[in-house]
């Protein structure tokens, strides 16, 4: 294990006065939900009046301080790991770095404009397999002529119409695996310099799973930077060489992944 | 332990860049806030760019609205005819409004279309970004795309109606005339105009969903207001003149007269329909009445609304699809 470890930190020397390219840059990041109405009924008519008419702004608004003080920079080629027990705040901090969440204090700095792939991202619902491809690639701003000529490798990808026809069948009446498989193949199909995917490879069958993780090395090569949030140790440790532990909304570790993973396993904070 | 489990910090910066705070790092690499909204001539540019994607979303909702529907597409066309008919008969008949109205049916329908489709926009996009965050949490594309393929949506659907329109018009005795052409135009400026209205409301629906309750009783009491089933000349006509201009700037009142204009010119003939009473007492149909200068009044509630809409949305920009 130390030999492991030693043979690492050569690696890092040999590259060590390189610079490299950042593409996300988290500097001391603060994120604070504010729940209105906790406690207090806020859908009850009575509350909802009585506030009216003492005038009192919302009953109390409590806070939740999601994320406290973290920092890292990733960089040009990097996938990355997040792990942490639930609500330890992972989901938080990729929502903030697709800036859909706003930072108390602190900042976050990105490379282009990262894309967030969540468990239940829903696409479109109502509308088909097939147009939720053709809508989702032209949002992200593809030229139809792009979507037509990718179309069909998306869906093959994807693997949705190894069971028959589905594609040509609303979303809404996918299972949540060929959902999410679809999600994954639609957002992979254009570079990016950030993908930020949050247990959306989770529900995706073993075959699948290879598959996305051979597209998540793709991504990387063609310089982008992968964050991936999972509680399947074993996906952080093939498809991730960095590891970043999150606890109670701190950063505990941030290493290369055997090292985390190890000791998040056995528990043992550094 | 081992003492070499002490970790290589992986974050910092190596080589020339050594030593950088990050906010330095950020800035050396031309990294920017993330989430930050982009600047007006390039948020203009993105969404320029999606064009397919707001023509290519706005017909796939408009085909899936109806397929739960046995009748399916046939809805498109119905529903506007079932509330002309509903109309037709409370406020034609009972309430007998179509005595003083030049070839009433043609003359309220074309209202209802009209301001259905100002409605309708306006509803649509209260709703555009609350009904989609999913779609704008997982993709990135420029957010004003929503509001503007839904009023797109309303505007095909628009085109739809007023095939059946024109049905009723012939049907009405009114022969085509040159004027069919102003209804080009005016269906721009109005869609530019509601347009402007469904930002302004998008950006309003995605802060507050109280609003999106509260909505179909202001848009009710703006339908009433404007004369889309009785003319609500005669009623003014005892206001003072500056109330009276006011009045006529009502948006809805202009885009409503410019089409009717454009439909049956006739109407506002006033030779051809003086009003008055007949020998049995009966009230005669009293030509129409085109305010001066209304295209520039359409032109500018086209051009106002659409810029204030537009701009008041960007500004907002970044915090759609948070909470
Ligand atoms: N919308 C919200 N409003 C208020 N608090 C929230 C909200 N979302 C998350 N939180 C709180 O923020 C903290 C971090 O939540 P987060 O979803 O980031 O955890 P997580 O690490 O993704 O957990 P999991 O592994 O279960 O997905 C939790 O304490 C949670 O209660
Ligand atoms: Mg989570």
């Amino acid at each position: 294990m130390a030999d492991a470890a030693i043979d690492t930190l050569k690696e890092t020397t040999a590259v060590d006065n390189q610079a490299r390219v950042p593409t996300v840059v988290a500097d001391d990041v603060h994120i604070i939900y504010k729940v209105h109405g906790a406690g207090a009924g806020k859908g009850s008519a009575t509350s909802a009046l009585s506030r009216m008419i003492t005038r009192k702004k919302s009953p109390a608004i409590r806070e939740v301080h999601a994320v406290r003080g973290i920092s890292f920079t990733a960089y040009k080629g990097e996938a990355v790991g997040l792990i942490g027990s639930n609500g330890s705040g992972k989901s938080t901090m990729l929502a903030a770095i697709a800036g859909l969440l706003p930072t108390a204090r602190g900042a976050i700095y990105t490379n282009g404009q990262p894309s967030l792939l969540g468990v239940n991202a829903a696409l479109m619902n109502d509308l088909t397999g097939e147009r939720n491809v053709v809508l989702g690639c032209l949002a992200m701003g593809m030229s139809p002529a792009q979507v037509r000529e990718r179309y069909q490798s998306i869906v093959d990808f994807s693997g949705i119409n190894e069971k028959g026809d589905f594609i040509s069948l609303p979303m809404r009446t996918y299972s949540s695996g060929m959902g999410a498989r679809l999600r994954f193949s639609i957002a992979a199909a254009k570079t990016h310099d950030v993908l930020l995917i949050d247990e959306a490879l989770a529900t995706g069958d073993q075959g699948f799973q290879q598959r996305s993780k051979a597209r998540i090395n793709e991504l990387r090569k063609e310089a982008g930077t992968v964050f991936l949030v999972s509680h399947d140790n074993n996906a952080i440790r093939e498809t991730c060489e960095r590891t970043i532990w999150i606890e109670h909304g701190e950063l505990i570790m941030d290493g290369h992944t055997d090292e985390v993973v190890r000791r998040y396993e056995k528990g043992e904070r550094p | 332990m081992s003492t070499l489990s002490d970790p290589v910090n992986l974050s910092a910066p190596r080589g020339a860049d050594a030593g950088l705070t990050p906010k330095q790092l950020a800035d050396k690499y031309g990294l920017s806030v993330s989430g930050k909204r982009p600047s007006l001539p390039k948020y203009i540019r993105q969404l320029w760019a999606r064009r397919a994607f707001i023509s290519s979303f706005a017909t796939a909702r408009l085909v899936a609205q109806y397929t739960t529907a046995k009748l399916g597409q046939l809805w498109q066309v119905l529903t506007p005819l079932l509330n002309c008919a509903v109309f037709y008969l409370v406020f034609g008949v009972i309430m007998k409004s179509r005595d003083g109205v030049p070839v009433y049916i043609a003359w309220l329908c074309v209202g209802v279309f009209v301001f259905q489709f100002s409605q309708s926009a306006i509803q649509a996009g209260t709703r555009s970004i609350s009904d989609n965050l999913g779609l704008i949490r997982a993709l990135h594309f420029p957010r004003a795309a929503l509001p503007i393929a839904f009023t797109v949506i309303q505007l095909q659907q628009l085109l739809i109606s007023m095939v059946v329109l024109v049905a009723i018009v012939l049907a009405n005795d009114i022969k085509p005339a040159m004027t069919w052409l102003l209804i080009v135009p005016a269906l721009v400026l109005q869609s530019l105009f509601n347009t402007g209205l469904a930002m302004v409301m998008a950006r309003v629906g995605a802060k507050t969903s109280d609003i999106s309750q509260l909505m179909p009783f202001l848009l009710r009491t703006w339908m009433y207001v404007s004369g889309v089933m009785y003319s609500v000349s005669g009623y003014i006509k005892s206001w003072p003149t500056i109330w009276q201009t006011v009045y006529s700037w009502n948006p809805a009142t202009v885009y409503m007269d410019l089409m009717r204009y454009a439909f049956m010119p006739d109407s506002f003939d006033k030779a051809k329909y003086p009003g008055g009473y007949d020998a049995a007492g009966h009230q005669l149909p009293t030509a129409l009445n085109l305010p001066h200068h209304i295209w520039i009044m359409a032109g500018t509630w086209a051009i106002v609304a659409f810029v204030i809409g537009f701009v008041f949305f960007w500004k907002s920009e970044e915090e759609y699809g948070r909470g």
